[in-house]
């Protein structure tokens, strides 16, 4: 990761995002919206990142935001409905010995860390299949599912559903 | 009103089935990994249905709209996934995985609690 210019960062806002997102964070968890409030979040929104600064080295930057909505509420919120549903007969059927489990390598496209985590995190969430394990390389992505019939339409199912949208909107 | 009541309870039970689901999950499965697939249901939609009822029944309670229960279902969003590789990776390093395939069929259930 070649070293960013000093000041492109922001030095008083490391992560203008991050701080957006601690202000709405503190502001649910006090559930008010007072003056004061907004005042100590938006004090905390600035503290915390620059402090923890150290831990986020490097960053992905989200490049298109319309595309990451229409992938959270689109396809994430979606697939969470649709495949709850999904493994929830596969739960109740009588005959549970006709699932066929089993792990399939998901050959990874992407490289950054943080994003790798979120698409590990988004394959997790979505029921039906667990991110078991990274190798080491961060080449390829473990995953366990729950019943898959074909091992090929699981893998490029995942990669046009989840990894190619990730990667459009972290442009990476 | 009634409709909130409804709506509420609507979420209610729709949270508590899905709970329930994933804990029918975890206990009928046959092998870990596939037990793993289970909680991770409850804490999506079942947390989910639940914290949405809390949510609009204390909204409708007259002291402003109440949404700290986002928060709720946004940590679990965040720790779940976390949890659930952390265990997945754990049997993996166990090779729990291959520990089944050597077995004959048919005996998968007789050799402990993991397998």
């Amino acid at each position: 990761m070649p070293k960013k210019p000093f000041l492109s960062h922001g030095r008083w806002l490391p992560h203008p995002l991050m701080t957006l997102m601690l202000i709405i964070i503190w502001l649910l968890l006090v559930n008010t919206l007072s003056f004061g409030h907004i005042i100590l979040g938006t004090l905390l929104g600035a503290a915390i990142p620059w402090f923890t600064n150290r831990f986020w080295p490097e960053r992905p930057w989200i490049a298109r935001p319309v595309l990451l909505f229409r992938f959270f509420f689109g396809i994430f919120l979606r697939d969470i409905l649709v495949a709850n549903l999904n493994v929830v007969r596969l739960i109740l059927q009588p005959d549970i010995s006709q699932l066929q489990p089993g792990f399939i390598a998901v050959p990874l496209d992407i490289t950054d860390q943080m994003v790798i985590c979120i698409l590990a995190s988004v394959i997790s969430l979505t029921p039906g299949t667990v991110s078991a394990e990274v190798t080491l390389d961060r080449r390829v992505l473990i995953v366990h599912g729950l019943d898959i019939p074909d091992e090929k339409a699981a893998v490029q199912a995942i990669k046009t559903r989840y990894e190619v949208p990730l990667k459009e909107i972290f442009s990476c | 009103m009634v409709v909130v009541e409804f709506v509420v309870s609507f979420f209610l039970i729709l949270g508590a089935f899905f709970a329930l689901t994933g804990s029918i999950g975890l206990y009928r499965m046959t092998d870990f990994f596939s037990r793993l697939h289970g909680p991770t249901k409850s804490t999506t939609l079942g947390v989910g249905g639940m914290a949405l009822a809390s949510a609009v029944y204390f909204s409708f309670q007259g002291n402003g709209i109440s949404l700290h229960e986002v928060l709720i279902t946004l940590f679990l969003f965040i720790t779940a996934p976390v949890s659930a590789h952390f265990m997945a990776k754990a049997a993996r390093h166990q090779r729990m995985h291959e520990n089944k395939a050597a077995l004959p069929p048919g005996c998968e259930k007789k050799t402990g609690p993991h397998v």
